[in-house]
């Protein structure tokens, strides 16, 4: 049986990375094919409190550019690289068995990549082939088996010990600073490329994604936010508006997604995205329990909201009790 | 016709203010309302439209826990599934208990009861581990669509568009497969009365850890569990010239 299978090969891996005391982390890159991911750099801070090696994986089918620029980030050792046609769309049945294969290979103590969705679909399968519990979101690593994350949307934190010998986690980005450049890693081959496609079982088909020229939500500095009190889609022109005044990216609450004035990806929540830029300005937005998980570790909080009792003045710096749709064009108009 | 498992997972009810519990061992759920898993329920309800749609011809609720969990599969029945599973996990091992485990259990009562699509929803609230269906897949070496928020099945292939972080992406998995919900892929029904009364009657089949086979030890071990750090008390402003100046002076502007 397939699951007996895993489950004995998984053994065999264990009892290897047992008998050696160094750490190693494996990364795994995530990328578009042309510029490495934001969370990766972060990954890779976080990778630094582990010690050790730090080799990072970057599989695609065009990986040359994401190659050169990972060799330069600081703290990188090794780059691994496997290019193929079978890695487009990075669907987790192709990568997953590459990941294994790598870690495997390098002996890597812990196997790493910072909080996506790409990275949440692919570490837990990795995980579950190695036969050990995955740690989702990390936000602290106190030492190489220890490790923070939050609970309850946010409500309740988690210090545990992992027991397993791989320790397989995800990082949330707002948690560590981005790795800047000043590495000299090498370059080298995964291992062997080709083949994963056979019986994966998924086909990436296509993709329709948000285009904007607004700075990217998880690492703006400003981030102005709308919620069910914006009304309507063409209300949250506003919001864009007062948001390209003060540079900072747009997000909203689930309500204001759920009643179509954007789109998806921007939902800010426990489901979301997090955020934790220096400025969180929330318009029209009630700061429910799974909102707040999403965005009360940014530094400072600013909301606008009609009603005085809503439970974002709870957690805001400064709070404006005013109807939104007035209180917005002003801001707009006065804030040079 | 597909035949469709179901997990579904019995938490703190979502709009509960949880609490830590001073010794911080964990969070206090004695006396607290529970309910059935926001992101189940939506898995749930997909799993019965396949069925209304003549895709399925069965749908089997699942669960692992405590003897309560049975009060969500109740859910789960009263909401159209056929019957369900109860894997009972004592309050020893449950406390440790983790998305891997799970895992292991759905992946086994997947090959028993001979199913080709198991849905689950991408993350439980409480725990946040957003694991289960991934693990799941990889255990029986089966596809995985993840945070669907758009399913179509034919021809032994489940077209499903997935919520990603620039926006949406479209896979096709070929069945056997896990798919989990995101919370725009369907919204959930009411249980009816005449169908609660209609669910009492509905089998659940009591099985425990040593009857599918799968090791319960834990894998990690809960050091401490806090409150986070409050934030400190902020200020109401009169107006939006004095909002623009306090944060001017925070150097926000």
């Amino acid at each position: 049986m397939i699951l007996s299978n895993i489950l004995r090969y998984s053994k065999n891996i264990g009892s290897k990375v047992n008998g050696h005391r160094l750490q190693s982390t494996l990364i795994v890159a995530e990328h578009d094919n042309e510029k490495l991911a934001a969370v990766t750099r972060n990954a890779l801070t976080a990778a630094k409190k582990l010690g050790g090696e730090v080799s990072v994986l970057v599989a695609g089918t065009k990986i040359g550019s994401v190659v050169e620029e990972v060799t330069k980030v600081s703290g990188v050792t090794k780059v691994l690289k496997a290019e193929g046609e079978e890695f487009k769309g990075f669907l987790p049945e192709i990568l997953a068995p590459l990941v294994l294969a790598t870690q495997k290979r390098i002996n890597a103590t812990h196997v790493l990549a910072g909080s996506s969705a790409q990275s949440k679909s692919l570490l837990p399968r990795v995980a579950a082939l190695l036969d050990v519990s995955p740690v989702t979101d990390v936000i602290d690593i106190k030492s190489p088996d220890t490790f923070v994350r939050t609970i309850y949307a946010g409500n309740a934190i988690l210090t545990l010990k992992s027991l397993d010998a791989v320790k397989v986690l995800t990082v949330r980005s707002t948690s560590f600073e981005a790795a800047a450049d000043g590495g000299s890693g090498s370059v080298e081959d995964a291992v062997p490329v080709g083949s994963y496609e056979k019986g994966s079982g998924s086909e990436w088909i296509s993709q329709e994604l948000t285009k904007n020229d607004r700075p990217d939500l998880a690492s703006a500095k400003i981030v102005v936010s709308g919620g069910r009190g914006v009304k309507s889609a063409e209300n949250f022109k506003m919001i864009y508006d007062l948001a390209d005044k003060m540079g900072a990216g747009v997000g909203a609450s689930r309500a204001a997604v759920d009643a179509g004035f954007v789109p998806n990806d921007m939902q800010i929540g426990q489901t979301g995205k997090i955020v934790a830029p220096e400025l969180y300005l929330a318009i029209g937005i009630s700061g429910a329990i799974q909102h707040l998980a999403g965005m009360k570790d940014s530094k400072t909080i600013a909301a606008i909201n009609k009603d005085p009792d809503a439970p974002i003045f709870q957690v805001a710096d400064y709070g404006l009790v005013a109807d939104l749709f007035k209180a917005v064009p002003e801001m707009i108009e006065k804030i040079k | 016709m597909a035949r469709v498992l179901v997990g579904v997972k019995r938490v703190i009810d979502y709009a509960v203010k949880i609490r830590v519990k001073p010794d911080k061992s964990g969070v206090v759920t004695d006396g607290v309302k529970h309910g059935l898993n926001p992101f189940d329920e939506i898995a749930v309800e997909e799993a019965v439209r396949l069925k209304e749609k003549k895709i399925a011809s069965e749908v089997i609720a699942v669960s692992c826990g405590l003897p309560q969990a049975q009060e969500s599969l109740r859910t789960a029945l009263a909401m159209g599934a056929d019957r369900a599973v109860h894997v009972e996990v004592p309050q020893a091992q449950y406390d440790t208990l983790l998305p891997l485990h799970v895992s292991k259990i759905l992946a086994k009562v997947a090959v028993d009861e001979k199913v080709d699509i198991v849905v689950v929803g991408k993350q439980a609230i409480d725990d946040d581990s957003n694991q289960t269906a991934q693990m799941t897949a990889a255990l029986l070496g089966w596809p995985q669509a993840t945070f669907a928020s758009e399913v179509t099945v034919s021809d032994g292939n489940v077209l499903v568009k997935r919520e990603v972080d620039g926006g949406l992406e479209t896979v096709r998995v070929k069945l056997p497969a896990v798919i989990s919900a995101d919370l725009r892929l369907n919204e959930p029904r009411y249980a009816t009365l005449p169908n609660i009364m209609k669910a009492k009657k509905k089998p659940i089949k009591k099985l425990s850890a040593a009857d599918v086979g799968v090791d319960l030890a834990p894998r990690q071990q809960v050091l401490s569990v806090e409150d986070p750090p409050t934030r400190q008390a902020g200020s109401i402003v009169p107006d939006v010239d004095t909002l623009i100046t306090k944060l001017k002076e925070k150097g926000h502007l």
